[in-house]
């Protein structure tokens, strides 16, 4: 049995867990004249959660061992001479096996043959004995459990419980993935440290990360002088949140403010749609129309401008974030109360006025964090660069010049045949903890900003 | 004549207001004034006037129109979408729905404090000086330190605030709320105070000081109140009108409609809520 079919067994057995549980918890108390502590179907979930848990424990605990186990089973029974392997090459031959146990090709290879049909037996009996242990263990569980039902079991205290410590591990797996995420990144980034200076990643202005093929070739080393990406990621951001978030805001004033119910009911998903456009749509957009819009722009002005431009990726990012600073805003906007409003109005205030001065202060929490998520964005985007901007690490704040960005060079360097511990690799890392820090940094900022408007007019 | 009392023990008919709705030296003065909202006919041919330098109290029971009538003076029923009126209002004996008047201008001279206290999200200073700001009224810091000084004086409210004007009106108890919005009305030196149910979520003391403050109020300002509370109308106001399902039924000076009403609709709602 896969572990599908015995995922979906053990579920049918939940069910019943649940409809035995509830069952018995009413005659229990029919049978002894005894009021239920809790309702019938509080029992049902106790029932259903001892006859699920432990059994699904088993099934995941099994299934992550089980194939390290069979592996080392296998390769304890190869003849000497291939014991003596290397630890790749036994991967690689036990990879081999696996595959050929799988195919219908004969195979001439006495050992190879051996092993696979070896292979075959041995994942025959895991599966036996795990779904027998499992079914054995839910019933188990289940029998347990309903032994414990008494009517003045308080079950609905237990749910309860339950329900609280499933509530623990999602946020904990949640949280540690996070915190994983960030130690391995900052794990590889040590390593590459080691390599290539922290000063000269930060505060190098030459970005080139060839590595020499031979020893003798020129440039050999590569340099990583990131100054020139964080500056683009910057600049392009910059712009793009230059054109989002006026745009945005006004738009979303409008929508709340101004417009009729039946606009804002047409014209609100119309701009949501806008983020939901797939990034490389844009990136086209941007290469095909803008950059060369804005070229013939600077050649009718005399300037003579290179097709790729920080300014032609900035104003089509800036377009796709739109809707987040827009849609945000809308719904904090229109969830500042009318009493507010009537205040204003009420002291001779206009309706201008009263938005300048009264709504935004009271919705810019809700505003804040619609820039942010919309910066947060902007920084990560890559498709619209990679198309728009170039891959020409220029350290430069002209907005008309070529630039590339952090995550446009982490693709970059992780894009073909790259052996893992390089050092083209582990600058991915070391980027992505920078760009990670920005963010972070942009976060802070921001928080501390809406806890300061907070307190004062809260 | 129209019908409009269904249960069969009051079977009265209102047929024009009776008592004393018109005076000589009028503030506001209200003809034939009808207001829908959509399809909907919330007052009909309210015929009233308000005099300079007196508080009215507007009493009966809920969803009678007192708000929506209240409403219709400063003109904040221009901000419901759906909301139309007829008939004729007058401030100073001008037409204040005539197409020349700023309905925006008509709120600087027609202030408004409202039943739930609601301060900006601004320091109690801001919130004072909000409208001079806005209108222009204070050339200076220090002139505008003074007004606003000066208001939160007028609204009772200098005493516990001197000290803490930067901090957020928000922070303010119910009842100081509701004082600071009453300072900021009266900061753009207003002639009317409309008050829909001023204290109504305020406890009695607090109550007790914002009666005192209209009755001193009143001596310089028009004051119209929307009261629940019969008493409080009693105590404060020189005129009371009795709405009765979007109709004015009597409007008389105070004492004679608590303690002489003409109309049995009126004498119910009033013998009614006093046992
Ligand atoms: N914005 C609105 N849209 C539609 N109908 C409204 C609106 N405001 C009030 N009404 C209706 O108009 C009538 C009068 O309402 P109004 O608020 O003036 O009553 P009120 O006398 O102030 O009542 P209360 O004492 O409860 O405040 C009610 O029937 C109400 O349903
Ligand atoms: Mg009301």
């Amino acid at each position: 049995m896969t572990f599908g079919v015995i995922l979906t067994a053990l579920m049918a057995l939940l069910l019943l867990g649940y409809y035995t549980g509830r069952k018995r918890s009413i005659s229990l108390s029919d049978k002894s004249n005894q009021r239920l502590h809790s309702l019938p179907q509080h029992y049902g979930y106790l029932i259903a959660f001892w006859s699920g848990a432990p059994a699904l424990l088993i099934l995941l605990f099994w299934s992550v061992l089980e194939s390290s186990v069979i592996n080392a089973a296998i390769v304890a029974q190869l003849p000497a001479q291939l014991q003596q392997l290397s630890a790749d090459e036994v991967e690689l031959f036990i990879n081999e096996i696996i595959n050929l146990s799988y195919s219908n090709v004969a195979i001439d290879d006495d050992v190879k043959r051996h092993a696979a049909l070896y292979y075959n037996e041995l994942i025959e009996f895991s599966n036996w004995v795990k779904s027998t242990a499992v079914f054995i263990l839910a019933f188990i569980g289940m029998f347990v459990a309903l032994a414990f039902v008494k009517p003045e079991m308080k079950a609905r205290n237990l749910v309860e419980r339950l329900i609280r410590w499933a509530m623990i591990g999602c946020t904990s797996i949640a949280v540690l993935t996070t915190i994983g995420i960030i130690f391995s990144v900052i794990f590889e980034s040590i390593i590459f440290f080691k390599t290539v200076n922290v000063f000269d990643f930060l505060f190098g202005t030459h970005w080139s990360p060839q590595e020499a093929i031979r020893e003798d070739q020129v440039g050999g080393s590569g340099s990583f002088g990131a100054l020139p990406l964080f500056v683009g990621t910057l600049l392009i951001s910059f712009i793009a949140l230059v054109i989002a978030v006026p745009l945005g805001l006004m738009s979303a004033i409008y929508l709340s403010e101004y417009s009729s119910p039946r606009f804002r009911l047409f014209a609100k998903p119309v701009l949501e749609i806008l983020a939901g456009i797939p990034t490389v749509v844009y990136g086209f957009f941007a290469a095909i129309t803008v950059a060369p819009f804005i070229r013939d722009l600077g050649e009718s002005l005399g300037l003579s401008l290179s097709s790729e431009s920080a300014l032609a990726a900035g104003i089509v990012m800036g377009v796709m974030i739109i809707p987040f600073v827009s849609s945000l805003s809308d719904d904090v906007i229109s969830a500042v109360p009318q009493s507010m409003r009537d205040g204003s109005y009420a002291m001779g205030a206009t309706k201008s006025e009263t938005i300048k001065q009264v709504i935004i202060p009271a919705a810019l929490p809700g505003i804040v964090s619609g820039v942010l998520l919309a910066a947060s964005r902007a920084i990560g985007e890559t498709m619209i660069v990679v198309m728009a901007a170039g891959l020409s690490a220029n350290l430069t704040f002209n907005p008309l010049e070529a630039v590339t960005t952090v995550t446009v060079q982490m693709v970059a360097l992780l894009t073909g045949d790259q052996e893992f511990d390089s050092t083209k690799t582990l600058a991915a890392f070391a980027l992505g903890l920078g760009l990670f820090l920005t963010t972070l940094v942009l976060n802070i900022i921001s928080l501390y900003v809406v806890r300061k408007y907070r307190e004062q007019y809260d | 004549m129209i019908n409009i009392e269904k249960r069969e023990e009051f079977d009265i008919e209102i047929d024009k207001t009776v008592g004393k709705p018109f005076i000589n030296d009028a503030k506001f003065s209200t003809r034939n004034v009808d207001v829908f909202y959509g399809e909907k006919q919330a007052i009909f041919d309210a015929n009233i006037d308000i005099g300079k330098n007196q508080i009215i109290a507007m009493i009966g029971s809920s969803g009678c129109g007192k708000s929506t009538f209240l409403r219709c003076l400063n003109r904040m029923n221009d901000t419901i979408q759906d909301c139309h009126i007829s008939g004729d209002i007058r401030l100073d004996d001008e037409d204040i729905y005539q197409k020349q008047q700023d309905p925006v201008l008509l709120r600087a001279r027609v202030g408004m404090v409202f039943q739930k206290p609601n301060p900006f999200p601004k320091s109690i200073y801001d919130n004072v000086a909000y409208g001079a700001k806005l209108h222009g009224l204070a050339s200076s810091k220090i002139e505008l330190d003074e007004l606003v000084e000066k208001s939160l004086i007028r609204a009772g409210l200098f005493k516990e605030v001197k000290d803490s004007l930067h901090k957020p009106g928000t922070s303010l108890s119910g009842g100081q709320q509701q004082r600071l919005c009453i300072a900021r009305t009266i900061a753009i030196d207003p002639e009317v105070i409309l008050m829909d149910e001023p204290t109504s979520a305020l406890d009695p003391i607090a109550t007790a000081v914002i009666e005192e403050l209209m009755i001193d109020l009143s001596k310089k300002y028009t004051i119209a109140i929307v009261t629940h509370s019969m008493q409080q109308a009693a105590r404060v106001s020189q005129r009371t009108a009795y709405f009765h399902l979007g109709y004015v039924v009597e409007v008389n000076d105070t004492n004679i409609v608590f303690t002489n009403p003409e109309h049995q609709l009126t004498e119910n709602y009033i013998t009614g809520r006093f046992g």
